[in-house]
C-alpha cells in the first residue's frame, strides 16, 4: 500500500495538469473550428469575386490598366451574349460572343444524363441497401465506390474510343460524338455519387419502419416506395442534386464526348459544345485582358448562377416539403 | 377444437444463438393470451414467428411447426395475406412517413377497399378504438411522424386494427402511453376480444393479470409455464413463475 499511494497521487496531479492544458486550449480549438467553418464561405466568396472581377470589363467597358488608370475597352453586347447561337470569338472580321448554343449544349447533355442516371442510381441504391445480402452487397459497394474514383479523362477516353464507334454502328450516324454519347458517359459518372448518397439515406431509415410496413402486409416493393422513399426523401433529393451538379460542372469528359462543335441541338445525335468545355479549351489561348478573355470569365459567372439556381430550387423544395408536413 | 395458433416444438436460432427452444403452445380463439417474462426471453421472437417476419432476419432459422388456423405458416403461399391477418404493435412507436389518415387507411386500401366513405369509417373507428381520435380529429392530414411518442404508439395500434386482423399482437404496447390512456385502451381490448384473438406481450405483470385469460411465462428462450391467468398468478407450479409474478425474480 505504501508504495502504491504516491503513484496514485502523481497520477492524480498529472491528470489535473492535463485538464488545465485542455481548459487552456479550449478557446483555441473553438477558434480553429470557427475558422474552418468560415473558410468555406470565404473561399466561395473569393472565387466568385475573382471570376466576377475578371468578367467585369466586358460588361462595363472599363478596364483598370494599372496605377489606378482606367482605359475604355470594347463592351460586350449582352443581348447578343445571351440570345445569339454564334460563338466566333477569334474571328478577324467580327468576333461574335453568343452562348445560347453553349447553354443549350450543357442543358441537353445534363438533362439526358439525369434521365438515365437518376432511375439507374436510385434503383441500384435500393438494391444495395434493401435486397442484396452479405458478400454480394459488400462487393457491390466497393465496386460502386471504385467507379466514383475513375478520373474524368478516362471516362472521356471511353466515350471517344468505345462509345463513339458503337454509336456509329448502331445508329448509322456519321460521327458518334454527340449528346447521346456525352449523356451516357456523364450518366455513368454520376451514378456512383447518386448511389452512395441515396444508399446512405435509405440505410438511415430505422428498421422499425421496414418491420411496420411489412407487418401491414405490404410487399417489399410497396414498402420501398410507400415507406422508405418518403422517409428518406431529403437524402434522395440531395443525391439527385449532387448528380446534376456533377453533370453541369463536368468538363473533361464532355469536352471529349460531345464533339465540341458549336451547334443548336435539334436531336440527341447532334454534336454540341458545353459552357465548361469552352472555358477549358479556350482560356489558355485567349489573350489576357482581351474581350475573349473577359467573356470566358463571364461564362464562369453564368455557371455560378446555374449552380446557385439549382441549390436554391432544392432548398425551396425541401422547405416546401417541410411546410406541408407541418400543416 | 381447432386453435387459432398452435406452436409444435418450435425452436428459433439466430445464427448460433438460440432464441426459442422447443415451444409447445396453443392459443384458442377470442381470448386474450398474455405473455410475460424478462428481457431476452424470446417473447418478441415468438410474435415474429407467427407472421413470418423472422424471414427478414437473415441469420434466423426456425424448426418445428407454427400453425395458424390449423395451417403450417410455412406452407402458406400468400405470406402477405397471412401478415394482413395478423396485426402487430411494436414496442417502439412507428408512425409511417405518411399522413395520419393514410397511416390507418393504408392496409384497408391494400385489401381492396377504395370507397371513400367506407375508408373514412374505418379510420374513425380505429382511431377511436386506439383512444387517439379526440387528439387528432382536426389534423388527420398531418404527417404521422410529427405526433408525440405516445400518440404515435396509439396510431400504431389504430393501424394494426385497421385491417380487422384475426390476431392482434401487442408487444409492450403501453410502454410510451400514460396510465390513464392505457386503462382506456385495456377496456377496448376486452371488448375487441369477441372479434379477434389478442396476444399481449407485456412487461407489466399486473397488466397480464388484469386482461389475460391465459398467461404464459417465458424465461431464457423457454416456455416455463402456461395456464389460466388465475392459476399462474395464485398457484403456479414452477418456482420461477412464482418468483416472477410476485416480484422476487432474480
Amino acid at each position: 500500500m505504501s508504495e502504491t499511494t504516491p503513484t496514485v497521487d502523481s497520477d492524480f496531479s498529472l491528470r489535473r495538469g492535463i485538464q488545465k492544458v485542455v481548459d487552456f486550449m479550449e478557446p483555441a480549438i473553438v477558434g480553429l473550428i470557427y475558422l474552418c467553418g468560415w473558410s468555406a464561405i470565404i473561399f466561395v466568396m473569393a472565387i466568385f469575386f475573382f471570376v466576377f472581377k475578371e468578367s467585369l470589363p466586358a460588361i462595363t467597358g472599363i478596364e483598370e490598366i494599372g496605377g489606378g488608370v482606367d482605359a475604355e475597352v470594347e463592351k460586350l453586347d449582352l443581348v447578343e451574349f445571351t440570345t445569339s447561337p454564334k460563338w466566333i470569338p477569334e474571328s478577324a472580321k467580327k468576333p461574335t460572343f453568343g452562348i445560347l448554343a453553349l447553354m443549350l449544349g450543357t442543358l441537353s447533355v445534363t438533362v439526358l444524363s439525369m434521365v438515365i442516371a437518376v432511375p439507374l442510381g436510385l434503383g441500384a441504391a435500393v438494391y444495395v441497401s434493401e435486397f442484396a445480402k452479405g458478400k454480394s452487397r459488400e462487393i457491390l459497394k466497393v465496386l460502386i465506390e471504385l467507379l466514383a474514383a475513375i478520373p474524368s479523362v478516362v471516362w472521356g477516353f471511353i466515350g471517344l474510343v468505345v462509345m463513339n464507334p458503337m454509336i456509329v454502328d448502331v445508329t448509322g450516324e456519321p460521327v458518334g460524338l454527340n449528346i447521346l454519347n456525352a449523356g451516357i458517359v456523364l450518366a455513368l459518372m454520376s451514378v456512383p455519387i447518386i448511389v452512395s448518397v441515396s444508399e446512405d439515406a435509405l440505410r438511415a431509415v430505422p428498421d422499425s419502419f421496414r418491420e411496420a410496413g411489412i407487418a401491414l402486409g405490404a410487399n417489399r416493393w410497396e414498402m420501398v416506395y410507400k415507406v422508405l422513399f418518403p422517409a428518406a426523401k431529403n437524402g434522395l433529393l440531395a443525391a439527385v442534386l449532387l448528380g446534376i451538379g456533377r453533370g453541369i460542372g463536368e468538363t473533361m469528359a464532355v469536352l471529349m464526348c460531345t464533339g465540341h462543335s458549336v451547334n443548336m441541338p435539334t436531336s440527341i445525335f447532334d454534336p454540341v459544345r458545353t459552357l465548361t468545355a469552352t472555358i477549358a479549351a479556350e482560356l489558355g489561348e485567349a489573350v489576357r485582358g482581351d474581350m475573349h478573355y473577359h467573356t470566358l470569365f463571364l461564362i464562369g459567372v453564368v455557371l455560378f448562377v446555374f449552380a446557385f439556381v439549382i441549390n436554391l430550387t432544392a432548398d425551396l423544395i425541401v422547405k416546401g416539403i417541410k411546410v406541408q408536413e407541418n400543416e | 377444437m381447432e386453435y387459432q395458433i398452435e406452436f409444435r416444438d418450435v425452436s428459433v436460432y439466430y445464427g448460433k444463438d438460440i432464441a426459442l427452444q422447443g415451444i409447445n403452445l396453443q392459443i384458442p380463439r377470442n381470448e386474450i393470451f398474455g405473455i410475460i417474462g424478462p428481457a431476452n426471453a424470446g417473447k418478441t421472437t415468438f410474435l415474429k414467428a407467427i407472421n413470418r417476419t423472422l424471414e427478414f432476419i437473415h441469420s434466423a432459422k426456425t424448426t418445428g411447426e407454427v400453425l395458424f388456423d390449423g395451417k403450417d405458416v410455412r406452407q402458406i403461399r400468400n405470406v402477405y395475406g397471412l401478415r394482413r391477418k395478423v396485426g402487430v404493435v411494436f414496442p417502439l412507436p412507428v408512425g409511417l412517413p405518411m399522413s395520419i389518415y393514410e397511416n390507418v387507411a393504408y392496409a384497408p386500401r391494400r385489401s381492396g377497399i377504395h370507397n371513400k366513405q367506407e375508408l373514412e369509417e374505418i379510420v374513425v373507428r380505429c382511431l377511436k378504438q386506439a383512444m387517439l381520435w379526440d387528439e387528432v380529429k382536426d389534423r388527420l392530414h398531418m404527417l404521422g411522424t410529427k405526433l408525440s411518442g405516445g400518440q404515435q404508439q396509439r396510431l400504431t395500434i389504430a393501424r394494426a386494427l385497421s385491417h380487422s386482423p384475426d390476431v392482434l399482437c401487442l408487444d409492450e404496447f403501453s410502454i410510451a402511453i400514460d396510465p390513464v390512456t392505457t386503462m382506456k385502451i385495456e377496456d377496448v381490448l376486452t371488448e375487441l376480444k369477441s372479434e379477434m384473438t389478442i396476444i399481449l406481450v407485456t412487461n407489466l405483470v399486473q397488466q397480464a393479470r388484469r386482461l389475460a385469460d391465459q398467461t404464459a411465462f417465458f424465461n431464457k428462450s423457454e416456455l416455463v409455464e402456461v395456464g389460466t391467468t388465475e392459476k399462474i398468478f395464485t398457484s403456479p407450479e414452477n418456482q420461477l413463475t412464482y418468483d416472477y409474478v410476485t416480484g422476487d425474480f432474480g
